[in-house]
């Protein structure tokens, strides 16, 4: 088990975003979180980063308790994430961009002195990652002057740069036109694979995508699981269909299960 | 290589600039090298990291205070020990109040810098005994590499071995400063100016950069508010007043805060435009509103913006 969540409730005031969910991602797995618009799909993707504690019930992160310990600490520990809404550095290019995650990874941010234009190993791994992700054409480009796919696939390129065990992506593709959704999943799945990261979850409302790559789907509903398990359980789950999925969108993916 | 062309054309300028201009232009020149420390200082927290101070001038108090401090209290003439003091007292003192005031940002952290800074300008007014209150203090003519120049006028003095003895306190501060924006821990402070949130998910503590930068940019300061003290010999209240913030904060934006050289050349302008507009009108400050609010207006990417069309581009490249 890598990272597991037991009984996590989450507050806001007398709000209940999350009540008594429980959750355990494993070696390999691929994740998806599922639910309606409200269901606390973002707040749970918070809490397991460890940017928001819970109210009750505890984190753990390679049995180690990651409640609340902030965005820093647990990219030390082994565990990146991307965000809903593209989070870029505007004035920074592509390079630039993965080099400080790179930089941070090893370590080097407090050397003040030293020359990050002659420092080859941030270079090289920076340009690697930039090549996984197909944006090495783009090294030198202002990161505010690529297209939105691209955006998106820098956002979470910066993330794998990091190299971390687990990744943990909120809707990977959400603003991106439906041509890219498909070329940014692939992308990630096989960067995954070539930095050898250990697992992946993700919180998506393209049930397309969802349904195509994923091992596992969770669903949630109200801050609560209403279902935990394989595409093909999810599909047949009638709860599931009747909050989350939709009748048609699922008689429309049954023959591909 | 432009760019390498014009750097060293200046310095050959400023070098040789006593030789050939009048006394009173070179001693124009004095406040612009201190003011060129402390503004390379207050651009690395504004231009690089994204934060606003409104009590800068805080730090240059404390370093021209310093001087004052050692020479007529202590005895203590050395201009090297005076700067390697000031430094001192500045990060002792930057380091809680910068501890504090990074936990803020945008309005919060300028009004929070602004709020020392009158602390500090109350303390100097109030304490009369410590600080001679709003008379303020002697700084005697500090010794430069060891030796007192007792027998150069002040005038000759101060356009002989001060202005050299400058240049190259300058000159130092613009290498050290340059090597740090070019570093990583540089790229850590960009990461934090663009998007803190996206900063700290890769991993960069954004206080604690934040801080680094605050400490660093009070350091300069007061280097460069001894500097700025010696040549009229005398520190009052006014120096941490936060109109002098205000005027710092001014300069950096007329010269460019998106450009590394962006603070120096609105230094250098403001100094001599201040002494030219002075001269033929005594409200100088109705005529610098008024190019402030033409500057934010029609320019904001100050007087570098002007030449360097394609800003942020400049602002990456540090």
């Amino acid at each position: 088990m890598i990272l597991e969540a037991r009984n996590v409730r989450r507050l806001y005031g007398a709000f209940v975003a999350l009540d008594g969910v429980s959750l355990s991602v494993r070696e390999g797995e691929f994740v998806s979180i599922i639910g309606p618009n409200g269901a606390g799909k973002s707040t749970l993707i918070n809490v397991l980063t460890g940017v928001l504690a819970p109210s009750g019930g505890s984190v753990r992160f390679k049995d180690r308790d990651i409640g609340g310990i902030g965005a820093v600490a647990l990219t030390r520990l082994g565990m990146a994430r991307s965000f809903q809404l593209v989070q870029i550095f505007p004035e920074l290019t592509v390079l630039e961009t993965l080099q400080a995650a790179v930089v941070s990874r090893l370590g080097l941010g407090s050397r003040f002195f030293a020359s990050l234009a002659g420092d080859g190993r941030v270079q090289r791994e920076a340009l690697e990652v930039a090549a996984l992700f197909s944006l090495h054409d783009k090294a030198h480009t202002p990161t505010r002057e690529l297209p939105q796919g691209d955006k998106k696939l820098l956002d979470v390129a910066s993330a794998f740069a990091l190299k971390p065990e687990i990744i943990l992506l909120d809707e990977p593709t959400s603003g991106v036109s439906t041509a890219d959704k498909t070329a940014i999943m692939d992308t990630l799945v096989t960067a995954a694979g070539r930095i050898g990261l250990r697992a992946i979850v993700q919180v998506e409302h393209d049930m397309d995508i969802v349904f195509a790559y994923s091992d596992r789907i969770i669903a949630l509903h109200q801050g609560k699981v209403l279902a935990d398990g394989p595409p093909a359980t999810i599909l047949s789950d009638q709860r599931v269909m009747d909050t989350v999925i939709g009748r048609r969108a699922a008689t429309r993916r049954a023959p591909a299960c | 290589m432009r760019t390498a062309v014009v750097l060293v054309l200046v310095a050959v300028a400023i070098v040789a600039l006593p030789l050939v201009a009048p006394a009173y232009y070179v001693t124009l020149m004095l406040p612009f090298m201190a003011y060129g420390v402390v503004l390379l200082g207050l651009n690395l927290l504004f231009g690089y990291t994204g934060l606003v101070s409104f009590g800068h001038a805080l730090f240059i108090g404390i370093g021209a205070y310093t001087g004052a401090v050692l020479t007529t209290r202590f005895g203590m003439r050395q201009m090297e020990l005076i700067l390697l003091a000031a430094a001192l007292a500045a990060a002792a003192v930057a380091a809680p109040v910068g501890a504090l005031c990074v936990r803020y940002v945008k309005i919060y952290f300028g009004m929070l810098t602004l709020a020392f800074g009158m602390v500090f300008y109350t303390f100097l007014l109030k304490f009369y005994r410590l600080t001679g209150g709003d008379e303020g203090m002697r700084l005697l003519r500090p010794y430069l590499l060891g030796q007192s120049w007792e027998g150069f006028s002040k005038t000759a003095y101060l356009i002989g071995p001060y202005y050299y003895f400058s240049v190259v306190i300058l000159a130092l501060a613009t290498l050290l400063m340059w090597r740090v924006v070019r570093s990583p821990f540089g790229l850590c402070l960009r990461t934090i100016r663009d998007n803190p949130l996206k900063a700290e998910s890769l991993g960069v503590s954004v206080p604690r950069f934040r801080w680094y930068a605050f400490m660093i940019s009070a350091v300069y300061a007061a280097v460069g508010g001894a500097l700025l003290a010696t040549p009229t010999g005398n520190v009052d209240p006014t120096l941490a007043y936060w109109t002098h913030s205000g005027n710092i904060v001014f300069m950096v934006l007329l010269g460019g805060f998106a450009s590394f050289f962006g603070p120096l050349l609105g230094a250098f302008v403001f100094i001599f435009l201040q002494d030219t507009v002075m001269s033929v009108f005594p409200y100088w400050r109705l005529v610098f509103g008024a190019m402030l609010a033409a500057l934010v207006i029609f320019a904001p990417g100050g007087l570098m913006g002007l030449f360097a069309r394609r800003l942020p581009v400049e602002v990456s490249r540090g």
